[in-house]
């Protein structure tokens, strides 16, 4: 009887143990650092409600407005490449992009509502960047975690630790993510650099290591606004600020008009809003 | 016990010799990548992952249909494949020495490698795939030598390798549910978001490990004195023919799925790889007479399998087990990571063509695995016949 008594309370115990202890190591198992649990458990419990405290950083896109605006889209594109040293090596297969224009048919490929679409809809310039997702399938294929949630939202890389695996851009359900195949600092056979300027305030990267747009955290870091943001500035086309606060422009902007995002069946919750 | 590989015949030498030489050429192209970038082989930013990442997910196959004959072996005592199984456990060796070296070849910063140990990262499947791959390997040197030695010093192997071998066969299915996990955990990509990748990952392996094992028995029968007998040879034939046939029941599920739903994402790929692609004024199709020449190839290797027992040829067994394993190598080596990839997330097609030095480095690989191989065997069948004779 005692030592039937005592098998029961040893299994009833360790069952204890594996309950408590099983939810949160498959969570964390799922979600990998702590900062992306918080905003994932958030996520899948309550649909996107974003990190109660502290900055959260979001962005609206305007397409109407960048239609307006002839060139502005490219000028976005052109800024943001130039200050972060975007090497250009003049053909597709070694493309490198943070920030580019495309098609609503591409940007939004499940929107397939075949009669009813306006013809023009095609031929909008959709800016396209990195959605900083709150739950980001990239940060969660990474091997080395070279690829990162920040608390702001901002999905960022550690170029010094990037393997070159390509495990995130095969993750990216955004075609987001490129890869350095030959040196950017390199030159073409001209003598061009492929880097036309440097800029020396930011670093430019080497060999085999995966890139993409960094939301500007230089620039958010001593107070400025993403480059693309800025140059857009006038027109208003793009809306960049703090999710958290219900008093933000982008804050007001989300309650008083209907916005759409990509893909998102897919569960990534994107930080990007585009306006049609 | 390894001086057997020293000594050997004029043929060994010189099959040794034009393996050599393979991986010597590949070696240098190996160089040129090194020192250019992943840019010399034919990937791109749609296509991301080329024939490197290809083979070795095929190859995580050949490595786990070592199973097939281990199983079989040490937990139902089946006595004829007695002389077999060390066969199956060298070939793990080589095939995973095989899936690491493409992972190497691979990486865009190979000297970086280790960040994977230095920082581990259990919610990255690469990371767990490491695991399962180097100890799959670790534990496939330890049985297949420990059990080799103990025959070559004519005593029974150790009590304490026992729970090795057992661990073995859950660690082998392991390796390849993981490999499919790389997969089939990414959302957007629909034609690997699919739960019965894994399974799908086995069924294949356990058709094409056994048939390529299969056919260099036939060689070993014709060209040494080593003979793994008729019966373990019937039974194998069971084993591939059955597993063949359950990897097409399985792809006969994922069109089901993708064709009745009639849901875009899911029939693109398919109809990339088998159809082709109409995209804009386009079709994409360079996949397309491998895939069909795939499907045709592993359901003749399956009628043809079982009328080599039937007549008891061995020519005839030798053919469809290549033709099997041939059909599996374009499933899996081509067709199911490249078409992953096509189209992109945007609904774009770019289609992948390898470059020269990318073939040569594969080729290479291919080479040295077979390097592994050769000497493992030359060592093994030697023990074999020396205790016999």
């Amino acid at each position: 009887m005692d030592s039937k008594r005592r098998d029961f309370l040893k299994i009833a115990g360790l069952t204890a143990i594996a309950g408590i202890a099983a939810p949160s190591a498959f969570n964390s198992l799922l979600k990998g650092e702590a900062v992306a649990s918080e905003h994932g458990a958030a996520a899948a419990g309550a649909h996107g409600a974003a990190a109660p405290t502290g900055k959260r950083w979001g962005m609206v896109i305007d397409v109407k407005k960048f239609t307006e605006n002839p060139g502005l889209a490219e000028k976005c594109v052109s800024t943001c490449h130039t200050i972060h040293n975007v090497p250009d090596f003049g053909n597709k297969k070694d493309e490198i992009k943070w920030i580019w224009v495309d098609s609503f048919k591409h940007v939004f490929p499940d929107d397939s509502s075949q009669y009813k679409k306006p013809e023009a809809l095609d031929s909008l310039p959709i800016l396209t960047l990195c959605n900083h997702c709150d739950n980001p399938p990239c940060v969660r294929a990474c091997p080395t975690q070279a690829t990162f949630k920040s608390k702001d939202g901002v999905v960022g890389m550690d170029y010094h630790r990037c393997i070159g695996c390509r495990f995130c851009m095969a993750a990216c359900p955004y075609g987001a993510r490129s890869f350095n195949w030959r040196d950017p600092r390199g030159k073409d056979a001209n003598g061009q650099p492929f880097i036309k300027a440097e800029n020396p305030k930011f670093p430019t990267r080497m060999r085999g290591v995966v890139e993409k747009c960094n939301f500007c955290t230089e620039r958010l870091a001593i107070g400025q606004i993403p480059a693309c943001v800025e140059v857009a500035a006038q027109s208003k086309a793009l809306v960049f600020g703090d999710l958290n606060d219900p008093n933000s422009e982008i804050s007001q902007v989300l309650k008083t008009t209907f916005t759409i995002q990509r893909k998102p069946s897919a569960g990534t919750h994107p930080s990007l809003f585009y306006i049609i | 016990m390894i001086e057997k590989a020293l000594k050997g015949s004029t043929g060994y030498w010189v099959w040794m010799l034009f393996l050599l030489s393979i991986m010597g050429v590949g070696g240098l192209c190996y160089v040129q990548q090194f020192n250019y970038g992943l840019g010399i082989t034919g990937m791109s930013r749609d296509v991301t992952w080329g024939v490197y990442i290809s083979q070795f997910t095929f190859l995580v196959g050949v490595a786990a249909g070592g199973l097939m004959l281990v199983l079989p072996y040490y937990i139902h005592n089946y006595k004829a494949f007695g002389r077999i199984v060390i066969l199956g456990e060298f070939m793990a060796i080589a095939a995973i020495a095989m899936c690491l070296m493409f992972i190497i070849a691979d990486l865009g910063q190979p000297m970086r490698a280790m960040n994977v140990l230095l920082h581990p990262t259990p919610h990255s499947m690469l990371f767990w795939d490491m695991i399962v791959l180097n100890g799959y390997l670790v534990l496939n040197v330890l049985c297949g030598w420990v059990v080799l030695q103990s025959e070559y010093k004519g005593i029974k192997y150790p009590k304490w390798i026992k729970p090795f071998i057992y661990l073995s066969i859950p660690w082998a299915i392991s390796i390849h549910t993981v490999t499919a996990f790389l997969y089939c955990g990414l959302p957007g990509r629909h034609f690997w978001l699919t739960a019965i990748l894994a399974p799908r990952f086995l069924a294949s392996a356990f058709a094409a490990g056994p048939a390529l094992l299969m056919v260099i028995a036939m060689i070993l029968k014709k060209t040494t004195k080593f003979d793994v007998g008729r019966e373990a040879q019937d039974k194998l034939v069971t084993i591939i023919g059955y597993a063949a046939m359950l990897n097409f029941f399985f792809l006969g599920c994922e069109f089901f799925v993708a064709y009745y739903s009639q849901i875009p994402g899911h029939m693109h790929t398919l109809d990339y790889l088998f159809w082709g692609l109409g995209h804009g004024d386009e079709v994409f199709n360079n996949l397309v007479p491998f895939m069909r020449a795939s499907v045709v190839m592993g359901l003749a290797g399956i009628a043809l399998i079982f009328v080599s027992r039937a007549k008891q040829s061995d020519g005839l067994l030798v053919v469809s087990c290549l033709l099997i394993f041939i059909a599996f190598w374009i499933d899996k080596g081509l067709g199911l990571v490249l078409g992953g990839f096509v189209p992109n997330m945007m609904d774009q097609v770019t289609e992948y063509y390898p470059s020269v030095q990318e073939l040569g480095i594969t080729a290479a690989i291919w080479a040295t695995g077979f390097f592994i191989l050769s000497i493992l065997y030359k060592v093994a069948i030697s023990v074999k016949l020396e205790k016999e004779a």
